[in-house]
């Protein structure tokens, strides 16, 4: 187990030294961040001076080092724009996309699981079909619209939930089904495809054979093997929807860090980029460690292949 | 006489594709009948309908696949009678069976003693400190060592005999009437089916157990079973006695099956193989589904299925040649 644990470590740790190099190199494409801190028209030394202070007339390989360095002692950085530390924008902001990943991973798992059984116990049936055109459209349907719909209906036509901001409940529900709708359709069709390949096993046929009820072979023999690898992907879909939700937090105003990185972008405030980036690398990094450990030991399997 | 164990009347079980269009008749008018204690051993080539037969016996056949005639009597009563609920009294309790894989059989995230203990939970009501106590009893009954440990730990920590023994006490953990082991020994090397074949038969002789061993291993049936049932193409074309068979067999698909297993006082040059395919179960020949391969074929036999006929009050064979054979046997 030890040995199993120390390996999956150092494989984390390469990930996300690649991922540093990539998000470094990456964010100096997409322009001069120079240009849109300066007023129009100001002198070219003004401009330089500038460029020094934010450190970035050195070479790239000087400021890659920097920016390692300081992000060995736990330092992001300043932003350029806000000249706060990246940190704590960052944790000003985070609560807020807790908050939302929790209540769309709740909703996502609450509707995902129990369509997704029901749908692999009555396989081609009416219930399956009903389940493939909601995975169908949770799937396709961008979550941009799905957002601009729900806004369009609760907020303009009946007036019920806010548009935008954060606050009560109210302020939650619609950016939280906006962003679970798409997981949920996920967890629906890995549920279902997984219970189906569990019910084809010859365990489940002898659970059958030994006379057990069917709620006692789907709820029991079935389930547990099936959710198995369900449990793998919402635990990384619950980091996934803490980074992701880039689009949802803009369409609603959510102050997350989603919207934080689009305003990084927007103002191309590269360490604000980089620092969001990093951070929600490694949490999802992090996150896949902790299941390939929790795996070892709810599958006794695992544990004895390392 | 008394009413045999289980008798099966003219049973048919068909799949049918989605669209209707096309039936594969994998059990075909199927007539055994089985005595309590007895060993019924059924042969036959892969896809002769001998699993289909098995799974028909416990209701527990596909979605594709019907039962579209004959009668299941088991102790007196009609399985094809009873609803749902009722047929799951009957598995695991009455009659159980034994699956071919013994590594695909366990559940891998349930201890050993939980699998083998929940027939009795279910069945009998037992609570979850006695059905324990039972599991480590049968446990210990299949013959593998230090029951107590075993019980705690899951099915990859033991080897592929110690699983199926392990599958073995699932089959017997209720004291079923009934015991149907298919292919039981076919992924176990051959030291260990000897002794999983001797268990099996201790077991039986111990609780009283009618076995039905499906097989393709014609050795296993002269050592294991009384009776025989040889299967093709979904249809019992000869039934009886497994010595009276074996020492003269009388469908010319027998003759051709003895004739091809190897024996150790052989001075044969070559092993007999049949030649052919069986038939597509979808599109059968109009006569007997054997003719095409039959080295005694004549014309009756590619234009009209031949009956069953009973040789005598023991054997009975189908095949247009039986009722010859019945009256040479009668004049000699």
């Amino acid at each position: 187990m030890k040995q199993y644990i120390a390996r999956r470590v150092g494989y984390s740790l390469l990930s996300l030294f690649l991922l540093s190099v990539t998000i470094f190199l990456f964010v100096r494409v997409t322009g001069d961040p120079v240009s849109l801190l300066v007023e129009p028209g100001a002198s070219p030394e003004d401009i330089e001076n500038i460029r020094h202070q934010l450190g970035l007339d050195q070479p790239l390989w000087e400021q890659y080092w920097h920016f390692m360095a300081n992000l060995a002692a736990g330092d992001l950085g300043q932003s350029f724009y806000y000249r706060t530390p990246v940190l704590e924008l960052y944790f000003q902001r985070l609560p807020h996309s807790l908050l939302l990943a929790a209540v769309a991973m709740a909703l996502s798992l609450l509707i995902g699981i129990p369509s997704g059984i029901l749908a692999a116990v009555r396989v081609d049936g009416f219930w399956d079909s009903a389940g493939k055109i909601f995975a169908l459209l949770g799937l396709s349907l961008p979550s941009f619209w799905v957002g601009l719909v729900l806004i369009l209906f609760f907020s303009v036509y009946l007036g019920w939930l806010p548009s935008s901001g954060s606050g009560g409940v109210a302020h939650l529900l619609m950016p939280a089904f906006t962003l679970g709708w798409y997981f949920a359709a996920a967890h629906m069709r890995l549920t279902r495809s997984s219970m189906l390949e569990v019910l084809g096993s010859e365990y489940i046929k002898l659970a059958r054979l030994k006379g057990l009820p069917e709620a006692l072979v789907i709820g029991k023999h079935a389930l547990k093997n099936a959710l198995i690898p369900v449990i793998t992907l919402a635990g990384i879909n619950l980091v996934v929807m803490i980074n992701v939700a880039v689009v949802v937090e803009t369409v609603f105003a959510w102050p997350g860090i989603g919207r934080l990185l689009y305003e990084g972008i927007t103002f191309r405030d590269f360490p604000v980029v980089q620092g969001v980036v990093i951070i929600g690398g490694a949490m999802i990094v992090l996150v896949n460690l902790l299941v390939d450990i929790l795996y070892a030991l709810i599958d006794p399997r695992i544990r004895l292949e390392s | 006489m008394p009413s045999p164990l289980l008798s099966l009347e003219n049973l048919s079980t068909h799949y049918v594709s989605q669209q209707g269009t096309r039936v594969v008749r994998a059990v075909d008018e199927v007539t055994l009948r089985l005595e309590a204690g007895e060993t019924l051993g059924i042969v036959g080539e892969s896809g002769s309908g001998k699993s289909t037969l098995a799974l028909t016996i416990l209701r527990l056949l596909p979605a594709a696949a019907r039962i579209t005639s004959g009668r299941m009597m088991f102790e007196g009563e009609n399985l094809l009678d009873k609803s749902d609920a009722e047929m799951r009294e009957v598995r695991g309790k009455r009659i159980a069976m034994i699956l071919q894989d013994p590594m695909a059989s366990l559940n891998p995230l349930f201890t050993i003693g939980d699998q083998v203990g929940e027939p009795i939970r279910v069945h009998e009501g037992a609570s979850r400190a006695s059905a324990w106590k039972r599991a480590i009893e049968l446990i210990r009954s299949v013959r593998i060592a230090s029951p107590e440990t075993r019980v705690r730990q899951f099915p990859h920590e033991m080897s592929g005999g110690m699983r199926q023994r392990i599958v073995g006490a699932v089959g017997i953990s209720c004291e079923p009437r009934l015991l149907i082991a298919d292919e039981p020994t076919t992924s176990l090397d051959l030291t260990i089916q000897a002794q999983y074949l001797k268990l099996l038969r201790d077991l039986q002789r111990e609780h009283g157990l009618a076995l039905i061993f499906i097989t393709h291993n014609l050795g296993i049936v002269a050592k294991m079973c009384d009776q025989l049932a040889v299967m093709y193409a979904g249809r019992v074309v000869e039934h009886g006695p497994v010595s009276r068979i074996f020492s003269r067999p009388m469908h010319p698909y027998t003759k051709a099956l003895l004739g091809s297993i190897p024996r150790m006082a052989d001075n044969r040059d070559h092993l007999t193989a049949i030649d052919g395919q069986p038939p597509d179960l979808a599109s059968m020949p109009p006569g007997c589904a054997f003719a095409p391969r039959c080295p005694e074929a004549f014309d009756r036999c590619r234009a009209e299925a031949p009956p069953e006929f009973a040789i005598d009050p023991e054997i009975r064979a189908r095949c247009w040649l039986a009722p010859i054979d019945a009256s040479a046997k009668a004049a000699s």
